[in-house]
């Protein structure tokens, strides 16, 4: 365990080097010039040189690289270029309305899920399986946008319930989160409705129904937290898939988190922000997935590492 | 050594259509596929108005859009033009990048899984680390910002998009032939001086076919939303040119007043990706054997 735990930290590593340089190298091939936005239209050639020289954007790829991951191991982040601040807490600043987002959104995405998988289960190839299954069909197909909008219009603007967009109070928070919640359920429910099948099918479950105990004993009790299990190490995996429904989510609702940080800097070509937020998903992702695979043995000692 | 150990049967895909027959939902899926290609092949004939003209009529006498029903069927958008024929349309940008966008991404991802599970070794290694790393990307993140910079064509946002979606299919399909590779009958051919491509051609790819097909299917639905959300972002594709992500951009400031120019073009994504991932689903569970689900 312990092996492998250090080969999947050092694998770990690896990626995020590698995200690292590539989102540099195609940073620097594209056809965009952070220079021309910085010193804006009517600069003199000589301006445009000077600022390029200043920032060392005149130096070769490897050069830039080089410097930019000296300064990263060092906890700089670099500057951006214009808002004139340090990468690292223009990130920080943001990065505890982007995790309380997620937070609440995986928090809705296992509520709704799981019941509806839980109840998929029980009444399984009745109509409401089958209503719960084309239901999970439906929140995989439909894109961000659509379902914030629609919660937008619907809670927002028609009921009034909760304000249009913001941020500060829980008020604020409840959309937001349940458009992430009703995007991720889908997946979440269609896992769940397998894995409980599966328990109920299994010998132990048989056992404590032959000793007579209350089905809805047995369900609680035995059934269900077994059926959890697996789910759980999926969390990690999920994370993913999340990051990117972010960017969306945090536009639509003006909430001020990464997302918003990373679109707003690409729309002004303002390169190590991009890079920056890039480097903390891509993080985030790398830790997700090893966190799923690490818990996944402790949870079912069956699983045995190589 | 028997014959049954030199050939193995590749995955039956004669049989698919009468199996899949007596699936409601498969049936359902394909009904609304067939329903969207036909919108999308026939937009010039059914569509009631040109897409791009502005109707001097399609606007109130404030400049508002007018509301569906009446003249024009779904209403009008921002600059008085029929949103049903520019939804029409649309299906066609769609279809256009779910095709392209997907059918690139599907061979960048065969060839690369396929290469990987066949020769393994250091090849094996390197393309495989390579998908690893891709699947560490915050993919969204990047095709934004892919396009955004790129100021794209419709051909630039299929490419882009292909790009970040070819990563699930090489590592299944590298799964897949990692284990087929290991098979009797691959050690058998190779035993008997089958050349590298012939085994990889008419061994290895006839038993990918059906996990191709499938992830053929469901990729449709992953490219057509991918597709809605950089439209959607004003990066994606550009106006004129309708797209059902790029009529909710044009028309959002506006979205209060006039919900239906959001919720018809919402709808319609919906439709079409929950199409192509009811029948890939159905399809999964027809031909893939190790996938299927539970029922």
């Amino acid at each position: 365990m312990a092996s492998y735990t250090v080969s999947r930290l050092v694998q770990a590593v690896l990626i995020l080097l590698g995200v690292s340089f590539i989102t540099f190298f195609l940073l620097y091939v594209l056809p965009a010039d952070p220079v021309r936005q910085i010193a804006g239209r009517s600069a003199t050639p000589q301006t445009v040189a000077n600022i390029r020289e200043q920032l060392g954007l005149d130096q070769p790829f490897i050069v830039q690289y080089w410097r930019y991951m000296a300064g990263l191991f060092q906890g700089d982040m670099g500057r951006s270029y214009l808002q004139k601040t340090d990468v690292a807490t223009l990130i920080a600043a943001r990065l505890p309305a982007s995790l309380l987002l997620m937070a609440a959104g995986i928090g809705a995405e296992l509520v709704i899920g799981l019941t509806m998988g839980i109840v998929a289960a029980l009444w399984r190839g009745r109509a409401i399986d089958n209503g719960l299954m084309m239901a999970s069909f439906v929140t995989v197909s439909a894109p961000q946008f659509v379902v914030a909008l629609l919660l937008l219009y619907l809670f927002a603007v028609t009921l009034g319930w909760f304000p249009i967009g913001g941020y500060g109070t829980l008020a604020h928070l409840v959309l937001p989160a349940l458009t992430l919640g009703i995007l991720g359920s889908g997946w979440y429910a269609r896992m769940m409705r397998s894995s409980m099948i599966e328990v109920l099918r299994a010998d132990f479950v048989r056992t404590a129904r032959a000793k007579g105990l209350k089905r809805s004993r047995v369900i609680l009790r035995h059934a269900l937290p077994n059926a959890v299990l697996p789910i759980i190490a999926m969390i990690g995996i999920d994370i993913g898939i999340f990051m990117g429904g972010i960017v969306i989510v945090e536009g639509v609702f003006g909430w001020p988190g990464i997302g918003q940080l990373a679109w707003q800097a690409i729309q002004r070509v303002d390169i190590p922000i991009i890079m920056g937020v890039t480097l903390v998903s891509a993080c985030a992702i790398v830790l997700g997935n090893l966190l799923a695979d690490l818990i996944t043995p402790l949870i079912d000692p069956r699983i045995r590492i190589r | 050594m028997s014959d049954a150990a030199l050939q193995s049967a590749a995955p039956r895909i004669d049989g698919v259509w009468t199996r899949l027959r007596r699936r409601k939902i498969a049936l359902f899926g394909m009904a609304l596929v067939v329903l969207i290609v036909g919108a999308a092949l026939l937009a010039p004939w059914i569509a009631p108005y040109d897409p791009f003209e502005q109707h001097f009529d399609g606007l109130t006498l404030f400049g508002e859009p007018l509301p569906p029903g009446g003249d024009y069927l779904l209403g009008t958008d921002l600059l008085g033009r029929d949103l049903f024929s520019r939804l029409l349309y649309g299906a066609r940008t769609s279809l256009f990048i779910g095709v392209v966008a997907n059918g690139i991404a599907l061979v960048i991802g065969t060839v690369i899984g396929l290469t990987a599970g066949f020769f393994q070794g250091w090849i094996g290694a390197v393309l495989m680390r390579f998908t690893d790393l891709m699947m560490a990307f915050p993919a969204l993140l990047l095709a934004i910002c892919l396009a955004a910079i790129f100021q794209p064509s419709l051909w630039i946002v299929a490419f882009v998009i292909a790009m970040v979606n070819w990563v699930q299919t090489a590592r299944v399909i590298y799964t897949e032939t990692l284990s087929l590779t290991a098979r009797d009958f691959i050690a058998a051919q190779r035993t008997l001086g089958a050349s590298t491509a012939r085994i990889l051609f008419k061994h290895i790819l006839p038993h990918l076919m059906p996990m191709i097909i499938v992830w053929g299917t469901l990729g449709i639905s992953t490219t057509v939303l991918l597709e809605a959300t950089l439209s959607y972002l004003g990066v994606g594709v550009q106006p004129p040119t309708p797209s059902w992500g790029n009529i909710i951009f044009e028309n959002q400031t506006y979205f209060q007043a006039a919900p239906w120019l959001v919720f018809f073009p919402g709808a319609a994504i919906v439709v079409l990706a929950l199409a192509f991932n009811l029948v890939g689903d159905a399809l999964r569970d027809v031909l893939d054997p190790t996938l299927r689900g539970s029922d």
